[in-house]
């Protein structure tokens, strides 16, 4: 039985498309951690979906979601706490999104945590993730993504992705309780 | 700070009223994570609390003052988010404290989540927080956080995790943080 968190793998995306993690086995938990996430294109999306294939995997788990962040612009203004209803899913296939209008300048970038619960579970898998990034209008926003893939197959690999170009970056996947 | 995680019980429910830590719990740690897999309670719409001891366990009855606020989202598309009553508690709550409610019981549905206590042998009051996300019998996503302090300078030796009705499978693993 593993004490402490165990680094399973390390992806250093440089100018990617997406990066998959395709062994969710193991363990009961599994912990993402996403660094200096840069996208070469301005004002998208960083996002990540589930899949349940052995091999070839397809991404596309329905899933139910809750998203809300807080903000505050560099110029001292727009502090507030909102729930984005135009960035939580209700039983879509569609991929998740853990930031958006994130900005590609060369200091611009995400970083955050994702924490997914037992991917073998007869249950629903149940996730969460804090976060944050320099949007590209100059705010600083911490979001928070929380739902369950809601199948009682097992998740087998995950897909991060911007909505639109490619990303450089590091994301570590970390497992903890050995199953 | 390193921030390692020490392993010092594994608990597995399985058709169990509760589940007690009642050792491990000292000022070998400044603080302690429990990680919640896969609870699934027996019954229908029921919610998983936590009690704190002083005393080992012999009675569950410290007084707690605390938050509940969450996000939650139906899956026909409707949400609410803010400041929930009734799932904190006044000065004088000495009952349990929910760390997730409205669990489903259905085959597939459960909760998983964090509770992090901090220094239990303090001289100051006790300071926990958490963060669960239920699949809810209302068939929903909630993301819960619950937070708050035992307002007592006894030190805090022992924790209960049940059900408010029924039984409950799933696990349960207490960690130091050093």
């Amino acid at each position: 039985m593993s004490d402490d968190w165990k680094l399973l793998d390390t992806s250093t995306p440089s100018g990617a498309s997406s990066v998959e993690f395709t062994d969710l086995t193991g363990f009961k938990i599994f912990k993402f951690v996403f660094i200096d996430v840069n996208p070469a294109t301005d004002n998208v999306k960083f996002q990540f979906n589930g899949s349940d294939d052995a091999s070839s995997h397809t991404y596309d788990i329905t899933k139910t979601t809750t998203y809300f962040d807080a903000q505050h612009k560099q110029d001292g203004n727009y502090g507030a706490l909102n729930y984005k209803t135009n960035h939580d899913l209700a039983q879509s296939t569609g991929y998740q999104s853990l930031g958006y209008e994130l900005g590609n300048g060369s200091d611009e970038c995400l970083a955050g945590e994702l924490h997914l619960f037992n991917p073998a579970s007869t249950y629903v898998k149940h996730f969460y993730y804090v976060g944050n990034y320099y949007q590209n209008t100059e705010y600083t926003l911490n979001p928070y993504v929380a739902g369950y893939f809601n199948t009682t197959s097992a998740i087998t690999a995950l897909n991060f992705k911007m909505d639109s170009g490619n990303f450089d970056g590091v994301i570590k996947q970390y497992g903890l309780v050995a199953s | 700070m390193s921030g390692k995680l020490t392993l010092i019980s594994s608990a597995t429910a399985s058709g169990s009223s509760s589940i007690e830590f009642t050792s491990g719990i000292d000022d070998s740690f400044d603080e302690y994570v429990f990680y919640f897999v896969d609870i699934n309670p027996a019954t229908d719409n029921t919610d998983f609390v936590f009690l704190g001891s002083s005393n080992g366990g012999t009675d569950y009855g410290v007084d707690k003052v605390t938050t509940s606020w969450r996000a939650k989202h139906t899956e026909s598309a409707s949400t609410s988010f803010g400041y929930v009553t009734g799932y904190d508690h006044p000065l004088d709550g000495t009952e349990k404290q929910w760390l997730a409610y409205g669990v489903g019981s259905d085959s597939d549905e459960s909760t998983a989540g964090i509770f992090h206590i901090f220094n239990p042998s303090s001289a100051y009051v006790k300071h926990f927080y958490s963060r669960f996300n239920v699949y809810s019998a209302s068939i929903e996503t909630t993301d819960l956080f619950i937070a708050g302090y035992w307002n007592t300078t006894s030190v805090i030796d022992a924790v209960q995790f049940k059900m408010i009705s029924g039984n409950f499978d799933g696990v349960i693993q207490m960690y130091g943080i050093s």
